[in-house]
């Protein structure tokens, strides 16, 4: 089905994806756009949330509260309920970066809190000041966690990203919506592929990332 | 009428008769059932076994990875493509493997990190592998196989909205994807509200029987309802909620 005879009836018609080249490209590149500025504008917010609910513990829990009832909204509505009220783009990115700050949040508090209290102590007693010590010493300890929180958020937002195609502002989720709505099975199969593919990729890069940036942590040595 | 008065009206006047608001509530809810609990068949059976025999870690690593990385909006149409149906039959396959990865993982995970100490003294007290199992492993995992359960309940209940787009009607999230390619805010507004309200509902249901199967000397008083800490003997983290 996929080689063999090929046409417009084939699952992927590959003639097709040679004459939409640049096409998918866009909707590709949009996709990866879409979700770094999500992530990116995410752990901008996420980052002082978590310090201050590191410095005032009581302030976590109606974090984690209201990320969990945010979580439990279907990404379809929440997009829907926003573009009544502000622009498609905005409302995207604005539902996207919120998915993002619980993870962020919760990976950088859990990395904090891993850091052992005798290596902060080891830290204060060579004279670190507090920023110092946090650069140097607890976010290098905390950054597996912190990394995986990224990757986390990474791979969701791709997933969510194909969904607000269908308010219109969706990367290669356009695709995947062109596809049914013409019923033509190429630019769905290449839409649905291609977003699999990008949040195994992220996931699998962003993994290597955390490998190189802590040494350390590899076992076996 | 305000804007959130027409909402309120349309979903009044919609809400019953054949096709209503009610009918494709019951619908979503219903697909929502079918697939958790196909799910949850296929699934328990080998994460419990393996997580008794502490076998098959890696297995569960990979489950884990593959199942967050998949977009379910991409699974879905992927599944009407590759079944060449539409309806029922691929929205249900799809959802169940968005369920699969979460309640597999948390299952393994509950299962294979119960205290060693706690299995030798069981053990110690005569119980057999099967005694042990239900009387010791399954009640201390509970919270975390609940944990999954949740988590694989809200991507499902959430993902059964787009089904609409492979010709599964019975979902509110008609009302959001009619309304969008006639322009009808009011309806697109009205299914989305009903679409939150189920998904809601559907976790406080959840949270409910998970107060009652887990144990009330593991009952947290307060805190996530997830673990965060990477367990580094088994190196499977449980599964975190992620949003659909």
């Amino acid at each position: 089905m996929l080689l063999g005879a090929n046409g417009p009836d084939s699952l992927i018609w590959w003639e097709w994806v040679g004459g939409h080249r640049d096409e998918i490209l866009d909707a590709l590149t949009q996709h990866i756009q879409l979700t770094v500025s999500s992530v990116v504008l995410g752990t901008l917010i996420a980052a002082p949330l978590a310090f201050l609910a590191m410095r005032w513990r009581w302030v976590y829990g109606p974090i984690l509260s209201v990320g969990t009832i945010l979580y439990t909204i279907p990404s379809l509505a929440a997009f829907v309920l926003l573009i009544e009220v502000m622009s498609l783009e905005t409302a995207a990115i604005l539902v996207l970066t919120s998915y993002t700050i619980l993870i962020l949040v919760r990976n950088i508090v859990a990395g904090l809190d891993s850091v052992p209290e005798d290596v902060k102590e080891a830290a204060r007693g060579m004279g670190y000041s507090p920023l110092r010590q946090l650069v140097r010493v607890e976010l290098p300890i905390a950054l597996p966690t912190i990394l995986a929180g990224i990757r986390l958020a990474v791979v969701t937002v791709i997933g969510l990203v194909t969904v607000a195609a269908i308010v219109g502002e969706g990367g290669l989720g356009d695709l995947i919506l062109d596809g049914l709505e013409r019923d033509f099975p190429t630019p769905l199969m290449i839409g649905a592929i291609l977003s699999v593919l990008l949040a195994v990729t992220f996931d699998l890069a962003l993994l290597g990332v955390q490998r190189l940036a802590t040494p350390w942590q590899r076992k076996g040595r | 009428m305000s804007f959130l008065g027409d909402v309120l009206q349309y979903i009044a006047d919609n809400w019953s008769g054949n096709n209503g608001i009610l009918d494709r509530s019951i619908g979503h809810l219903e697909l929502s059932f079918w697939s958790l609990a196909i799910a949850l068949l296929i699934t328990l059976p080998p994460a419990v076994t393996l997580g008794h025999v502490r076998r098959g870690g890696n297995v569960a690593i990979n489950v884990a990875n593959i199942g967050r990385a998949l977009p379910s909006f991409a699974i879905l149409v992927l599944a009407y493509q590759l079944t060449d149906r539409i309806g029922a039959v691929p929205a249900i396959i799809a959802l169940v493997a968005l369920a699969v990865p979460p309640i597999f993982t948390n299952t393994y995970v509950g299962l294979s990190q119960v205290d060693p100490e706690l299995r030798e003294a069981a053990r110690g007290m005569g119980m057999s592998g099967r005694q042990l199992l239900r009387r010791v492993e399954l009640p201390i995992a509970m919270p975390l196989i609940m944990a999954g359960i949740r988590t694989a309940a809200v991507q499902v209940v959430a993902t059964a909205t787009l089904a609409i787009l492979i010709g599964w009607a019975e979902t509110p999230g008609y009302y959001i994807v009619v309304g969008l390619s006639l322009g009808n805010n009011v309806q697109v507004f009205a299914g989305a509200l009903v679409v939150v309200v189920l998904a809601l509902g559907v976790e406080l249901l959840l949270a409910g029987t998970q107060r009652l199967v887990v144990s009330k000397g593991l009952r947290r008083s307060r805190g996530p309802r997830w673990t965060i800490e990477e367990d580094l003997e088994s190196e499977v983290p449980a599964t975190e909620p992620v949003p659909a």
